[in-house]
């Protein structure tokens, strides 16, 4: 009994590593059919968010406050990954719809750029950048219609502009000045510390599991579920879908669908940036970060099939579960005195480089017999 | 276009300055007679930069002070050290690429280089059939005894043997079983080879091993077998890599495996540079094993970190890696003078036997091209340095390990030409 928790509980925690790093995946290559493999860079800002968030944290003024620093730091790193993502659709990525080749070099090209720049510029200057471009990005949308509608709109528009470059330098000259460790650019890995309440372990009807686990698995949870409530009850979730299945067609009936992409785009990188605090906690922060995770969303968003959220779901628990069943060898414990050519091939399998060889090979299997994943969109799709 | 082509010029422009900045070497002009210039080929980008830039540092630093001394003197001519860094960009090509190139087009008479085993595997053809000679400071798992490459580092018998050693014997876990931990790559697997059969040799048992692929973070199943393994604590030895390291030791500890509840680790990896990384909120009462460590209380340690952090900031710390490449520059410059020429072969003739007071204490180069050194066990402690429990005298190098089964009973000797590469004893 204690055995078959330990295994399901072992499963459930890489499987929600698996699927908040994938979920933001599922949403812009789910829906909108956008290969973005800077999604892992999306990922590494938020946990660059999380760890400048600590830094921040523990400046006097705020430092009462520490413990809750990684509550905070999720709301932000949505924020900063959801704002890059937002000004990478609106210069990229809306030029590309329908052309996933010219995307996919475009993006992987974008990815590289972001690492380089995490490497090369002081991250109190890059959280100051974050915070020109979202200012940028929201005060023109903030006007009364009268202004925008007005002729000199244009010069609203660019004093916003300048306004928040002036602030963005402020700020990231106040951060700079104020946390050193900030100050200089490094290409050095960075190490995020769970608040004190976070670490250790709990024990459950006579098991301990690991908090940091836990955690990332409610935050998990909790994405999953907003973003479910989003897109089944809110008005634009139903333009989402609308647009997912119909571009044309939303169009004609007066949906902005320039604007459902971007809400679309931003939801799906906020969601990596939230995913990025979650890595964040288990290993540490560097420019490659996100690199290691993004294969594996993409494995997860494909075997889950392309558009279904509920696909999503199962296929990463699916994976987590074969993950620890084959790697860490739970059947060899589960049926100690199986025939000795069946054990070896267990143990064989049960490190775990080869765990993941395996794991591939199922995937591969399974897709040669459901080629559009777990759960296929079915009906009538009119594909742009 | 006037503008563009005007971007473009002063592009050009610019991209000159750099290249002419970060290429050209040596410091401030004396008299000298004449200069010579080296090769350093490290990784300045991609993910071994962050390591493998220290390394360069520690060099221009090595040449910089020699230059500062007066240079190198050879057939009574004093001439001034000049570099050129090629950058191997973690690409193992690349670093073959560039050491044809250094070697070639820049005619240098040595490279210092490298840091892992595969960028050196990738180079040692290159400096074989060229003649040419590789400088490699980087401890690692021995099985390679070339007339072309002079290893600074600490082969197997100069770490893990006495580490593997001290952790059956004298630790708080003596007696206890092990579990081998380590990245899915060559180090690891040959180093845990050879620790097995130690363990065997002690009357220990291992337990289980397990190896991550590279870039992979995800410890759980690893944590789920140690705790079947172990259930009581025991001794863990760790040869993981730079990042994932810190996802071991994180989620271990959360999972309860600390010392505090009887689980001790040993790490052939983890430096000062690596501790401060990780925090050494994770790492203390865990051990590591090294030839320098920057606790060593020696005057010639302590100039050596003081000299380090003067030139490069006062928050650097200087570890195991860098005194290696500290160490092979001032043995380049003992052997040139020697021989009284810039020649691979004269110099590599006299490289054999050349004894230099190292911040570790006294090395001694030996005819297998490796050192001989001091083993250093320390424990890490909550400032993020080692606090050194034992010192062993010094150690010579085995190029062929003498308890890995494929290589017992060989050796290498490049001083006596009916012995060579791998002879048997």
């Amino acid at each position: 009994m204690e055995l078959l928790l330990d295994s399901l509980f072992n499963g459930v925690a890489i499987g929600s590593v698996l699927l908040v790093a994938a979920l933001g995946l599922a949403i812009v290559f789910g829906l909108m059919g956008v290969i973005n493999l800077a999604h892992g860079e999306l990922m590494m800002l938020g946990a660059y968010t999380t760890y400048v968030t600590q830094l921040i944290f523990k400046l006097p003024i705020l430092k009462p406050f520490y413990n809750s620093y990684i509550i905070v730091s999720i709301f932000l790193a949505f924020i900063v990954s959801g704002v890059v993502g937002i000004l990478l659709e609106k210069t990229i990525i809306r030029k590309l719809y329908g052309s996933p080749l010219e995307t996919l070099l475009a993006t992987w090209g974008v990815s590289l750029i972001l690492q380089q720049f995490v490497r090369s510029v002081p991250l109190a200057y890059g959280t100051g950048l974050v915070i020109s471009l979202l200012i940028g990005l929201f005060l023109p949308t903030s006007f009364p219609s009268k202004i925008k509608e007005s002729i000199n709109f244009k010069y609203f528009k660019f004093s916003s502009w300048l306004f928040a470059a002036l602030t963005g330098v402020l700020t990231g000259s106040i951060i700079s000045s104020s946390v050193s460790k900030l100050s200089r650019a490094s290409a050095r890995n960075v190490d995020v510390t769970a608040p004190s309440w976070m670490r250790g372990q709990v024990e459950i009807i006579g098991t301990a599991f690991p908090k940091t686990r836990l955690m990332i698995i409610v935050i998990t949870l909790i994405s999953v579920i907003a973003i479910t409530l989003f897109l089944n009850q809110s008005a634009w979730g139903m333009r989402i879908r609308a647009v997912t299945q119909n571009r044309q067609m939303s169009d004609c009936l007066g949906i902005s669908t320039e604007k459902v992409d971007i809400i679309t785009f931003g939801i799906g990188s906020g969601l990596a940036g939230v995913a990025g605090v979650a890595v964040s906690l288990l290993g540490s922060v560097g420019p490659n970060v996100g690199g290691n995770y993004i294969v594996g969303c993409f494995m997860v968003v494909v075997l889950g099939g392309v558009g279904n959220l509920l696909g999503t779901v199962l296929a990463s628990f699916g994976i987590g579960i074969m993950t620890d069943l084959i790697g860490a060898g739970r059947l060899l414990s589960i049926w100690p005195d199986m025939p000795l050519p069946l054990s070896n091939t267990i143990n064989f399998f049960a490190t775990t480089s080869m765990a993941r060889v395996m794991i591939f090979a199922l995937i591969v299997i399974f897709l040669q017999f459901k080629p559009t994943g777990l759960f296929p969109q079915k009906g009538r799709m009119v594909e742009n | 276009m006037r503008i563009s082509r005007r971007i473009l010029a002063g592009l050009a422009t610019a991209s000159l300055a750099v290249t002419a900045t970060s290429c050209g070497g040596g410091g401030t002009s004396g008299s000298f007679d004449d200069t010579v210039t080296v090769g350093i080929l490290h990784s300045l980008s991609g993910t071994m930069a962050i390591s493998e830039s220290t390394l360069v540092d520690t060099e221009k630093m090595a040449i910089e002070e020699i230059n500062a001394a007066g240079g190198v003197t050879v057939g009574g001519k004093s001439y001034k050290i000049e570099y050129i860094v090629e950058d191997g960009a973690s690409d193992w090509p690349t670093f073959a690429e560039k050491s044809k190139k250094l070697i070639d087009q820049d005619g240098v008479p040595v490279v210092f280089g490298g840091w892992t085993s595969a960028s050196r595997k990738a180079m040692l053809p290159v400096y074989e059939s060229k003649d040419a000679f590789l400088y490699y400071p980087i401890q690692y798992e021995a099985q390679e005894c070339s007339n072309n490459i002079f290893y600074t580092g600490a082969t197997p018998n100069q770490q893990s043997e006495p580490a593997t050693d001290f952790m059956y014997k004298r630790s708080p876990a003596a007696g206890g079983d092990f579990f081998l931990v380590g990245s899915d790559y060559v180090f690891p697997r040959t180093s845990n080879t050879i620790t097995k059969a130690q363990v065997k040799q002690l009357g220990g048992k291992v337990v289980g091993e397990d190896y991550l692929p590279l870039g992979n973070t995800e410890v759980a199943p690893i944590i789920s077998k140690i705790k079947k393994a172990l259930p009581d604590g025991g001794i863990i030895i760790n040869t993981l890599n730079g990042d994932q390291n810190v996802a071991f030791f994180k989620q271990i500890q959360d999972a309860g495996i600390t010392p505090s509840s009887g689980y001790y680790v040993m790490n052939y990896s983890i430096a000062e540079e690596e501790i401060s990384t990780i925090g050494p909120e994770f790492l203390e009462g865990h051990y590591g094993a090294w030839n320098y460590m920057m606790s060593i209380d020696t005057p010639a340690s302590k100039k050596f970190a003081a000299s380090f952090k003067k030139r490069w900031g006062a928050d650097r710390v200087v570890a195991d890696p860098q005194e290696s490449a500290y160490n092979m520059v001032y043995l380049w410059k003992q052997a040139v003078e020697d021989a009284g020429t810039f020649d691979d072969n004269a110099v590599r003739e006299a490289l054999v036997g050349q004894k230099f007071d190292a911040p570790q204490g006294p090395v001694e180069v030996m005819p297998n091209h490796h050192l001989s050194q001091t083993v250093r066990i320390g424990e890490i402690n909550a400032e993020g340095g080692f606090t050194i429990l034992e010192e062993t005298g010094v150690v010579l190098p085995q190029a062929w390990n003498q308890k890995h089964p494929s290589s017992k009973g060989f050796a290498c000797d490049w001083t006596d030409p009916s012995k060579g590469e791998k002879y048997k004893l």
